[in-house]
């Protein structure tokens, strides 16, 4: 019995010397996957230039109705975004939002980005309601602003002169 | 005979001493059972969570004094006072140092210095078993009962160990006995003596893997289930100051005392006490609970016999010697 009693000991006074496993939280925070989902961000491009053009596809594609858009004219002498709209209002409520990324893969700029933050602990249910002025990154990312996404206008031609091989495929 | 004064300040000394110390076990007791478990323990208030028992005081006094409506109020309050006061007044008579001319470091020293220890900590029972009764819960009366037997059961067992020791000293002072160590502590004389002894002053002080009386898995908190605030603190105060007083004891009688080179007497005592205590703590963090019916009859079946034998032989060689 004595013998028992001894390898008992020794195993836990082993464990005692050994490196805690313990993460003192606020102090160090676990490592994150680098996919991970945590709150909304909407970037910029490199000319400072807001990414989001107000298109409200990630309000469509949110299943929770978390997001709210809303979109406005850009003012042409001084644009917020290069398309023809932007955000005039973009809204999350974090207390819906499942954080399932649906609107980042909906979102046709790559403007929506969820980051790594998940600290969003706050004692009202409105101040967790986050519009752009949070949400807006002060940064710019190091995109440029694409152009001629579409191939520019050259008067009304028939299908088969611009996308050769249409019409066949129309006709099986 | 020492002037009124000294022994009125050296008793205030002691039990502040002995509230501090059992605050610091306990934060410790707490941080060592984090380590063996690989956590850190409390680290939240104050530097390394140094400050952990004021917090833990502030906390305690602000508790609502609760009082079951069915309890027998005068006992109800009494109970914990005793199980406390008993705890503070078996320090009384260990002396901590050799005394040095006129000037003693313990406070009590009579003749029959052990037993007059032996009878303060018997005492102890009654805080428990009054306070699990008159709590008028099944599981503190449960955890009281349980106490009741525990202590009777061991407490034979240890006396019957230290019996040992006493007749290799000649004397039931502590300081003689401890002057009898100045050479060989009388662990390595009494090996067996000295673990059975271990293995009561552990069941005496209702710990691990001993601490039936407040099995929480059985018996929500046992005997101080009832109890809140100060009341519970009480309890717990008593249940570390007993710790303190047996490692000491255990020291005294087994570990040779105050006796080691190069440090004062007071540092080796302090040490001695101190892994005495971390054994405590180690060993509540190895070892499951015993079976109630295992530990009665491990008390009565294996270690009574085998403190007579320890006894009888020690008293043969001696004799013989």
């Amino acid at each position: 019995m004595l013998k028992e009693l001894v390898i008992g000991l020794e195993t836990t006074l082993k464990n005692f010397f050994r490196p805690k496993v313990t993460i003192a939280y606020p102090e160090e925070k676990k490592p994150r996957s680098e996919r991970f989902r945590g709150r909304h961000e909407l970037r910029r491009y490199a000319n400072g230039l807001e990414m989001c053009i107000g298109c409200e596809l990630c309000q469509v594609a949110c299943p929770a109705n978390a997001i709210t858009v809303q979109a406005a004219e850009n003012d042409p002498a001084n644009p917020r975004s290069p398309g023809e709209r932007y955000a005039y209002e973009w809204r999350v409520d974090l207390l819906r939002c499942i954080f399932c990324g649906f609107c980042e893969e909906a979102c046709p700029t790559g403007a929506l980005r969820l980051t790594q933050e998940f600290e969003l602990a706050d004692v009202t249910r409105q101040s967790l309601v986050w519009g752009r002025e949070k949400l807006v990154s002060d940064q710019r990312t190091d995109i440029p602003v694409p152009e001629a996404v579409y191939p520019e206008f050259r008067g009304h031609q028939p299908l088969a002169v611009i996308q050769p091989g249409a019409q066949g495929r129309g006709e099986a | 005979m020492e002037a009124w004064w000294l022994l009125l300040v050296k008793s205030v000394g002691l039990v502040l001493l002995l509230f501090l110390i059992f605050a610091y076990l306990m934060l410790f007791e707490r941080k060592f059972l984090g380590f063996f478990q690989l956590r850190h323990g409390p680290n939240r208030t104050g530097p390394w969570g140094l400050l952990q028992p004021f917090a833990d005081a502030v906390k305690l006094v602000f508790k609502e004094d609760i009082i079951p409506a069915s309890a027998d109020r005068l006992i109800y309050r009494l109970a914990p006072m005793i199980s406390l006061f008993v705890a503070l007044a078996a320090y009384v008579v260990i002396p901590v140092a050799p005394s040095s001319g006129s000037f003693r470091w313990g406070i009590a020293d009579p003749n029959a210095g052990l037993l007059l220890l032996l009878a303060i900590l018997s005492l102890g029972v009654y805080g428990i078993a009054l306070g699990g009764w008159a709590s008028q819960g099944k599981y503190t009366l449960l955890g009281a009962l349980r106490s009741t037997a525990q202590a009777i059961s061991y407490e034979l067992a240890m006396a019957m160990s230290l019996v040992g020791v006493l007749i290799l000293a000649g004397s039931v002072r502590l300081d003689d006995i401890v002057a009898a160590q100045a050479r060989v502590p009388f662990i390595v004389l009494q090996p067996v003596g000295a673990l059975i002894f271990l293995i009561c002053i552990v069941a005496e002080t209702n710990r691990a893997p001993f601490d039936l009386p407040e099995g929480e898995t059985e018996l929500v908190g046992g005997y101080h289930t009832e109890y809140s605030g100060l009341r519970f603190a009480m309890y717990y105060m008593a249940e570390y100051i007993n710790m303190i007083v047996m490692a000491s004891l255990l020291t005294h009688l087994y570990l040779g005392g105050w006796h080691g080179p190069l440090l004062p007497p007071v540092v080796w005592f302090a040490l001695k006490v101190a892994a005495v205590l971390f054994l405590f703590i180690w060993l509540r963090a190895t070892l499951p609970r015993f079976r109630y019916d295992r530990l009665m009859s491990f008390g009565w079946k294996v270690l009574l016999p085998l403190a007579a034998l320890n006894l009888l032989v020690t008293a043969a060689v001696v004799v013989l010697a």
